[in-house]
């Protein structure tokens, strides 16, 4: 699924790195644990978090990770944009709460076996 | 014998913020010395978890990085409290991380088993009351 997807099925607000939103990835990972994103390894994966700190982009930097979605209305600091974008990581915001942020994604074959190519 | 490239950090004990800038250092370092992006990976993943530790537990210590042709390895030291039972500490799940360290989004029990995860051999030393000293490799041919 391209990432420009991602953002529309959201609803979300784009807060950087919109150059890369026609890359595809092929998972997705929603928690608010960043040790549970840790213990987790897919390639061009996406993450979703409801938590707003520097940890989260670093996370995502460490997995390799396209894109970092926060939750809940959740508005990440200019600083970790910033630190996003330095890093080629996409960051998005959206109204959805993480269930729904999750389902909606998984309905659309977002990391579902098989994956999405749309 | 090959000379190993050494790299050396003092991580910050203080700012939980700044946590895990070594560990992007050795990645970006890594990258350009040309390994593999699975390789890259499990040492700064292993490296980063290593480094939210030493300032969650131990208020800060020192990271070296040796990378031999086949091999790298992070040496990871600090003074801090020392672990009681390194077996407990190896499970998933169990923390002994503050409730406030959880809202940061860590102290899940999940740090230890992670850096072990991602690494080839990892070795503790610890001495309650005198610290830890993690020593951990990945090998470059898997």
């Amino acid at each position: 699924m391209k990432i420009r997807k991602i953002a529309e099925l959201l609803q979300a607000d784009v807060l950087c790195c919109d150059e890369r939103l026609d890359e595809e990835v092929y998972a997705a990972c929603g928690s608010d644990m960043m040790s549970d994103v840790l213990a987790y390894v897919k390639n061009q994966a996406i993450l979703l978090t409801g938590l707003v700190n520097a940890q989260v982009i670093r996370t995502a930097m460490m997995m390799d990770m396209h894109c970092v979605v926060f939750v809940r209305s959740k508005q990440p600091s200019p600083e970790m944009v910033s630190l996003a974008r330095e890093n080629g990581i996409v960051v998005m915001r959206t109204d959805f709460r993480m269930y729904e942020a999750c389902g909606t994604l998984y309905s659309n074959r977002l990391g579902c076996e098989g994956g999405a190519h749309d | 014998m090959t000379e190993p490239l050494r790299f050396h950090y003092l991580v910050d004990g203080g700012n939980f913020t700044s946590a895990g800038e070594a560990s992007v250092e050795v990645k970006k370092k890594l990258r350009q010395l040309g390994f593999s992006p699975e390789v890259i990976r499990c040492v700064s993943i292993a490296m980063y978890e290593g480094e939210i530790n030493m300032v969650i537990h131990a208020r800060g210590g020192e990271a070296e990085v040796l990378v031999y042709p086949d091999r790298i390895e992070i040496i990871l030291t600090d003074q801090g409290p020392g672990i009681a039972d390194i077996g407990l500490a190896m499970q998933e799940g169990y923390s002994t991380a503050p409730d406030n360290i959880r809202t940061l989004g860590f102290g899940a029990g999940m740090g230890l088993p992670n850096m072990k995860r991602y690494t080839d051999e990892m070795r503790i030393e610890s001495t309650v009351g005198v610290g830890t000293k993690i020593s951990m490799t990945v090998l470059v041919n898997k």
